[in-house]
């Protein structure tokens, strides 16, 4: 055991060596690397930013129905009741007209324009989420609904929502498209690296295997080298993606406030950010895998 | 300890480098492979720690036949035996230190006792105070001697020598062979490959003399 890890103490300071060796070789791979993991990195970023304003919204098909403004709180509860012992519907929220007022004073920049009203001109109304998200069964209950002579506007408003919702759907296959493809590069770019690494080494690899070193002995330090670049890559792309952020929020923090936000691009949790340098450092050992399974089997000694 | 039993080694192409060698060197013993240039002495050498493998015949060490053993199984083979070579196969980017503790480092033993033991090595091949610097620096006897050091650091109990003098002149070759003897004192198997008659004369020695791949003598 202290054997074993005395080796792989020295396959990793073997690796280290090899890339302080070659400093520019090294930086520059990191640099190809943190680039290409930049952008699906940046775009789950972007994503999980706008994920917070899609959350203030229902993905899921939902009707609001107004009742009118002279409809008394009894004819509220009768439609109620009604719309309770309605099959079709999972839920039904009672939104009183003076909740209704308090929720729109709270929003930013119109507590002034509310205390000057004389009197509250909303009305009562019901959201409700039916069971079914078939378009032709919504249109249906709607229309039941606004047959109603208390009901003032029945509004299938979930429309926006859902193509907010398969918008954000689209990204994220894109994204996770644009990850795999440059995952691939980067098996790629660490496979060549090792390869041009074992070939440089070709003369120590024979030397040492003649002497008795095991194929495992031999592959380590590549191993290493392979996620160490990987994990370099990792930590450059997360890099690009706080500075690129950080240029990006101040123009976004002035469009906010323009609209009464204080919203802001946010950076990958740190958990993501783990994941991410992490992800990069397995990829580059799978590369440096790849590679050393395919030459190191022909450099035998002679 | 080392026997070759009908060996025959076929290169593609149908070459045939050895035909039906048949010998056995004894644990202890000194033996000689004499013959000229293309005699298949190299070839012989090269099937004991298999790095070429026989087409015909069987080639024992320690009772172990080495023509069958397995891939994963080889490098455990080649750390009981040390290897030298005509042209040294050193790594020429480390020291002359760096060098003979190649071997240990995949080896069981810790830090310190395998320093002691490259240290102990250079210091029987005559290299200790040479120990920093780099091969390329060194002469050819010496970094032939360097090479030796690197061969028994494991403490292998067969030495095994292709051609080791042949680029030395005659003090040199004679001060290698004498290293090999004086391992030999101790009770390592040793065999040297060499065309140089002159050298093999000064050892008495037992002389398995190879011509066009059979065994003449």
């Amino acid at each position: 055991m202290k054997a074993w890890l005395r080796q792989h103490r020295q396959a990793v300071a073997a690796a280290f060596g090899k890339l302080a060796a070659q400093k520019s070789a090294a930086a520059l791979n990191a640099l190809v690397i943190g680039i290409a993991l930049s952008l699906p990195a940046g775009g789950y970023a972007l994503l999980s930013s706008l994920r917070s304003v899609v959350q203030g919204a229902s993905l899921e098909p939902q009707l609001s129905v107004f009742l009118r403004a002279d409809a008394t709180r009894a004819d509220a509860d009768a439609i109620g009741a009604r719309l309770k012992g309605e099959a079709r519907l999972r839920e039904v929220r009672f939104i009183p007209r003076e909740q209704a007022l308090k929720e729109l004073q709270a929003t930013e920049g119109l507590a002034e324009v509310i205390a000057s009203l004389n009197r509250n001109p909303l009305p009562d109304a019901f959201v409700l989420r039916p069971r079914t998200a078939d378009a032709a069964s919504l249109d249906a209950l709607a229309r039941e609904l606004r047959a109603d002579p208390v009901v003032a506007h029945v509004q299938a408003d979930s429309a926006w929502a859902r193509r907010l919702g398969a918008l954000a759907g689209t990204a994220r296959l894109a994204i996770a498209l644009l990850a795999a493809l440059l995952a691939f590069g980067l098996v790629a770019i660490t496979f060549n690296t090792i390869r041009l690494q074992i070939l440089t080494q070709r003369a120590e690899i024979e030397i040492s295997k003649l002497i008795g070193a095991t194929d495992a002995f031999i592959r380590r330090p590549f191993f290493y080298l392979g996620w160490l670049q990987g994990l370099a890559g990792g930590l450059v792309a997360l890099g690009i993606l706080w500075a690129s952020l950080a240029a990006m929020n101040l123009g976004v923090a002035e469009l906010a406030a323009s609209y009464g936000s204080t919203f802001r691009l946010g950076f990958l949790e740190a958990g993501d950010a783990l994941a991410v340098a992490l992800f990069s450092g397995v990829l580059g050992w799978l590369g440096a895998y790849l590679s050393v399974s395919k030459y190191l089997r022909e450099i035998e000694p002679k | 300890m080392i026997s070759f039993s009908g060996v025959v080694k076929r290169y593609p192409g149908g070459q045939e480098a050895l035909k039906g060698v048949s010998f056995t060197v004894e644990q202890g013993e000194f033996a000689f492979i004499a013959g000229h240039s293309g005699a298949g002495k190299s070839t012989l050498l090269k099937l004991i720690p298999a790095i070429e493998r026989p087409s015909a015949g069987a080639v024992l060490v320690n009772g172990q036949n080495v023509g069958a053993i397995k891939r994963a199984a080889l490098p455990y083979l080649r750390r009981n035996l040390g290897l030298v070579f005509q042209d040294q196969k050193l790594l020429y980017d480390r020291s002359v230190y760096d060098n003979v503790m190649l071997p240990l480092a995949f080896g069981e033993l810790g830090g310190r006792e395998a320093a002691r033991r490259a240290r102990a090595a250079l210091e029987k091949v005559g290299l200790l105070a040479r120990e920093k610097a780099n091969p390329v620096q060194l002469s050819g006897g010496e970094q032939q001697r360097l090479a030796i050091a690197r061969a028994v650091v494991n403490r292998p109990a067969v030495l095994i020598a292709d051609e080791p003098t042949a680029n030395l002149d005659a003090g040199s070759a004679a001060a290698i062979l004498e290293i090999f003897a004086a391992f030999n004192q101790v009770g390592v198997t040793v065999l040297v490959a060499t065309h140089d008659e002159a050298l093999i004369g000064r050892f008495a020695k037992r002389v398995l003399r190879l011509a066009r791949g059979s065994l003449v003598e």
